[in-house]
């Protein structure tokens, strides 16, 4: 039987706030245990939450770039489980009325095509802390200092119907909310993690099979395989004659698996009820267009913008919106240099990108500036060093060495195109190979090669390649 | 009755409440009678009004986002029964 | 110098004309509370020492021509607020260890208006019960009889100001508990409008219901003290920005032309028929100081108390989920896991009756349940503050009884808490609309306090301090003292 894969996912970003979504703690990563958790974090007897306007203004933010329904009024409500993770034994998050709705975007699918995929709602809810295990002999450790974390829940539709969809939805989702600066999409922090929905159907048949959530995935890899896993495992299952059931499930990295968590599953009864501290959050028609008014250029439209001012292939210029910073840089470097910018997106992308992939670097730790760069282009642009020592400058920029042409001054690399100097060690190089020059002349035309680096071996480079083919063919001719 | 013992046990892990035996019986009563009570409220005719969850009709005020609290660990922790190294305890938590 | 016989305005008085000093006056009431609260247990804690010291300090402000409206004056917290450095039990045992690390809003502005506190009064567990009677310290007796109950939940600041061990304390009402308490002992108290004092800091029972008040001698004295605690605070979104007239200064004003609105059904055969006959010659005592009364109809308000009673145990199991046992409270011993630790620790740590409001809570807003029971509530509630609303298009005061009896024996009612519930069915309606409500002694039956509840519009406290006051300038109920406390 053929398999229709559905699956939707529900992408927790953590919004980049200085303080809390209810109280004034610090949102830092990496404090000691506890050392950023208020008396309203601890859920403390008689404290109330009071809302973070910022987390309004970022959710704002998303639902305007995802074309989505910003909603004039949202309410919060409390979603009722016992974890000692959650002091409050309640989690403020917004369940009936949402504060964005309706939204989409649009990403590669399988085949290539673009492809729909709608987002149902995106709420704001409060992060909960974390339980450590290790060195603790038969307890538990509760550190609440990410409690109260601002959180945006995106939600998409079921239109996912394959795992490479699925990541490429969620590398959509990472790249919106880091070019609107509403999220710092760190995933080994947890900034940015998902639950996946996954379920199988005989395709052709209408209603969607039973589903499994998948929690807690943090990384890109890991959505990946552990909705292949859990596709596979549900086949099997229904083919040899079993069931799915509806329940959620965690994926174990290390054996590559996704396994039953029943104990979160038990009696689960949520019990929401509008959250009686908090008042509804009305936002008004104003608001909405002065964020909008405010968005930066989004990732699709910076794209299409790149393919069409600078004449880039549609990857390339895919690859160069992938970040704000990288497409920053990039213009940056087009602004400052003269040369077109197709060979400036070659030398980001190949050269500076493999670069940095090499040693493990971000963008923010390159050893070569935008403006820098754009003076290494220029320079093969105006002639004064060959393609070939541009490389070798580069190396040495990388390496601290200067400016390109504090480089090419102090190891005199200057391309030589004095096409008398060329002449006379053309002139040389025929001298002293008159067995090559009697075969060429014979109709070896392959030959030219051996001469152009034999005059390129001379002048260790620097002579310029196409006058040197130039001055070399006129002379053998003769 | 209108609640079973049964009930009365799911509702009290739901709220996490030990019961002892004697209590749960009470329970059972007293929970039913209080049950039969509010059931009243079905005599009310509310269609199309609005659930009203606050008393007043008033938006949520916002707070600017900034840091205003400062590491008080310590003092916090004095009331808490159980804890090691800044962190708080509770029996191991198995997933 | 019978320093306890006076009310908070004449020991201002007293404070500024140096006839005696606030460690003194202090010093007086300590001693008073150590000899008669043996037969009350009005307190949970007595804070001698911090007393003291805050009178010394009142004292010294005084001299120095400083000082806040209430320097050196004394009152009363119910153990419900937190207070810094100091046990804070909300009469339960679940917190019978715990000590606040932080004031509560109003706790701050009182200690900064100069008022010094003798301690924490008892109250009803978590503020859940109408006699006192469910408190893990003990019932409080009332001081006009002790073999009856003071009301509840606020029971301790009310048999404390009855019995003359402090002019004044503070108190929450989330369906009565204010006022209820004030009517049985024969004191002043108000609940303020929703929104008008902030919540920060007031262990919460039911957030939407919830306000803080004040019990006292006089209209005048709860006026000055609502004064000092009403007003925006920054740390409850649900305490409103509205400005907060000098209620001190309003009340001299007549209530000549006033409107007062009668609700039928509060006249009804639920009512003591001599409790009705006091409520009347009350009514009839207004009416001769130049207000009119009309009668007004509220067809939803039977529905009342069965909708406080899915509302308010829905918000109570949220908001007692807290009391975990991991951060700070009751804690069982030796948990076998998690879940044994949470059982245990909230079964052993709560008592009988909030143990039921969390279990109804919890069952009304459970799968199943919720449209029936916590949805048809909210819808009702909405009818409910509409009969409120239409009726204040005609009326500036409602008035009626606070409570349908007067003090009931202790351990009369415990064994119903439908019987118990009822007590509250006046005093209800103006928590689920959010309305400022108030009740003043209005006379006796059989020696026992009986109580005049007025509600006002939103915000409009003032009207309410007003006429309580005028009625006051004409009668001596409220000045009337049990025997054994003269």
């Amino acid at each position: 039987m053929s398999w229709e894969v559905v699956i939707g996912l529900e992408i927790h970003t953590q919004l980049a706030t200085k303080s809390k979504i209810f109280s004034g703690a610090s949102t830092a990563y990496g404090a000691e245990p506890n050392t950023q958790a208020c008396l309203v974090d601890l859920g403390y007897p008689g404290v109330l939450p009071v809302l973070n306007e910022e987390v309004v203004h970022m959710a704002a933010m998303f639902g305007l770039a995802v074309g989505a329904t910003v909603a004039p009024r949202s309410v919060f409500a409390r979603k009722n489980y016992f974890y000692p993770d959650l002091p409050k034994g309640y989690q403020i998050s917004q369940y009936e009325l949402p504060i964005v709705e309706h939204g989409e975007l649009f990403i590669t699918d399988d085949e290539g095509d673009e492809k729909r995929i709608g987002i149902t709602r995106a709420h704001l809810e409060e992060d909960a802390g974390k339980s450590i295990h290790e060195g603790l002999d038969r307890s538990s450790g509760i550190d609440l200092n990410r409690a109260g974390t601002p959180l945006l829940e995106i939600v998409s539709e079921p239109d996912i119907r394959s795992a490479k969809e699925a990541v490429a939805y969620m590398r959509k989702i990472h790249t919106i909310v880091r070019y609107l600066g509403i999220s710092d999409g760190n995933m080994q922090e947890g900034s940015f993690r998902c639950d996946a929905n996954v379920s199988v159907r005989p395709r052709g048949q209408e209603e969607f099979g039973t589903r499994t959530e998948i929690k807690n995935l943090n990384s890109f890899r890991f959505v990946e395989r552990a909705i292949n896993y859990e596709i596979e495992r549900q086949i099997d299952l229904i083919e040899d004659g079993g069931e799915v059931v509806q329940e959620t499930r965690l994926y174990d990295a290390a054996k590559d698996e996704t396994r039953s968590m029943r104990s979160k599953e038990e009696a689960n009864d949520y019990r929401y009820f509008p959250d009686p501290d908090l008042l509804p959050v009305e936002i008004s028609a104003e608001y909405i267009e002065d964020v909008r008014e405010q968005l930066p250029e989004l990732p699709d439209a910076k794209q299409h913008r790149f393919v069409d001012e600078y004449d880039l292939k549609n990857a390339d210029a895919a690859q160069l919106t992938i970040s704000r910073p990288l497409a920053d840089y990039y213009e940056t470097a087009v602004a400052a240099s003269e040369a077109k910018p197709k060979v400036v997106a070659n030398w980001v992308i190949g050269d500076l990108l493999g670069a940095l992939n090499k040693e493990g670097l971000g963008l923010a730790d390159s050893r070569i500036s935008a403006e820098d760069l754009a003076g290494l282009v220029t320079r093969i642009h105006d002639n004064t060093i060959s393609g070939k020592i541009a490389k070798q400058v580069f190396e040495a920029m990388w390496s601290g060495e200067g400016t390109a042409d504090e480089i090419i001054e102090a190891k005199g690399l200057k391309q030589i195109t004095d096409s008398s100097a060329i002449e006379a060690v053309v002139d040389k190089v025929i001298e002293a190979n008159p067995g090559q020059v009697a075969e060429y002349k014979a109709g070896k035309d392959k030959l030219i090669g051996f001469f152009v680096g034999q005059v390129m071996k001379e002048t260790k480079g620097q002579a310029n390649p196409g006058q040197v083919n130039q001055i070399l063919k006129q002379k053998l001719s003769d | 009755m209108s609640l079973t013992e049964d009930q009365v046990q799911q509702i009290a892990t739901l709220a996490r409440l030990k019961l002892k035996p004697e209590e749960h019986a009470e329970l059972v009563d007293k929970l039913s009678r209080i049950v039969d009570f509010v059931d009243h409220l079905s005599e009310a005719d509310t269609e199309g009004v609005v659930p009203m969850a606050h008393p007043l009709d008033v938006a949520q005020r916002l707070r600017p986002d900034a840091v205003i609290e400062s590491d008080e660990r310590d003092r916090f922790q004095e009331n808490a029964p159980s804890v090691t190294d800044g962190l708080y305890l509770v029996p191991k938590v198995i997933e | 110098m019978d320093l306890h016989a006076k009310t908070l305005t004449e020991l201002a008085a007293g404070l500024d004309s140096g006839e005696y000093s606030s460690v003194e006056l202090t010093q007086s009431l300590l001693e008073r509370i150590a000899a008669h609260d043996e037969k009350l247990n009005a307190f949970v804690t007595v804070t001698s020492d911090n007393a003291l010291a805050a009178a010394e300090r009142a004292d010294q402000a005084r001299a120095a021509g400083e000082g806040g409206v209430l320097n050196g004056l004394p009152i009363v917290h119910k153990d419900i607020f937190c207070t810094r450095g100091v046990k804070t039990t909300c009469g339960s045992r679940m917190l019978d260890n715990f000590v606040s690390p932080y004031d509560a809003t109003i706790v701050e502005r009182l200690a900064a208006a100069g008022a010094v506190v003798l301690g924490k009064a008892n109250m009803d567990e978590f503020a859940m019960g109408s006699s006192n009677e469910t408190s893990f310290f003990g019932p409080v007796r009332n001081p006009w009889d002790l073999d009856r109950s003071p009301g509840g939940s606020s029971g301790g600041s009310a048999a404390a100001v009855a019995a003359r061990l402090a002019p004044a304390a503070t108190a929450t009402d989330t369906g009565g508990s204010i006022r209820q308490p004030a009517a049985l002992t024969g004191t002043v108290g108000i609940k303020p409008t929703y929104g008008r004092v902030s919540r920060y800091g007031m262990i919460a029972f039911a957030s939407s219901l919830d306000q803080a008040g004040v019990i006292t001698r006089s209209a005048e004295d709860a006026a000055r003290l609502l004064g000092v605690m009403a007003g925006f605070d920054e740390r409850d979104s649900t305490c409103l920005n509205e400005p907060v007239p000098d209620y001190v200064a309003e009340l001299g004003q007549s209530i000549e032309g006033l409107k007062i609105g009668l609700v039928r059904q509060h006249f009804d055969e639920g009512l003591d028929a001599d409790c009705s006959v006091r409520i009347k010659e009350a009514i009839a005592v207004l009416e001769s100081l130049g207000a009119t009364v009309v009668e007004v109809d509220m067809p939803n308000i039977d529905l009342s108390v069965p909708t406080y009673y899915v509302v308010a145990p829905a918000e109570c199991s949220s908001n007692l989920s807290r009391f975990d046992g991991v951060r700070f409270g009751h804690r069982a011993d030796d948990p076998e896991d998690l879940l044994d630790l949470y059982c245990r620790s909230r079964g052993e740590g709560f008592g009988d009756e909030v143990k039921r409001r969390i279990m109804t809570g919890t069952y009304v807003l459970s799968a199943g349940y919720y449209d029936a029971y916590y949805l048809k509530a909210q819808q009702v509630r909405h009818l409910i503050a509409d009969d409120f609303k239409n009726a204040f298009e005609e009326v500036d005061v409602i008035a009626g009884p606070t409570a349908p009896t007067p003090a009931f024996k202790l351990g009369d009612k415990v064994d119903d808490p439908i019987t118990m519930y009822l007590n509250d069915i006046y005093t209800i309606g103006a928590n689920l609309g959010g309305f400022p409500g108030m009740s003043i002694p209005c006379g006796f039956v059989d020696g026992l306090p009986v109580g005049l509840h007025l509600v006002g519009h939103h915000f409009d406290e003032s009207t309410l301090l007003r006429c309580a006051h005028a009625y006051q300038q004409v009668t001596d109920f409220h000045t009337a003292c049990p025997e054994d406390f003269a």
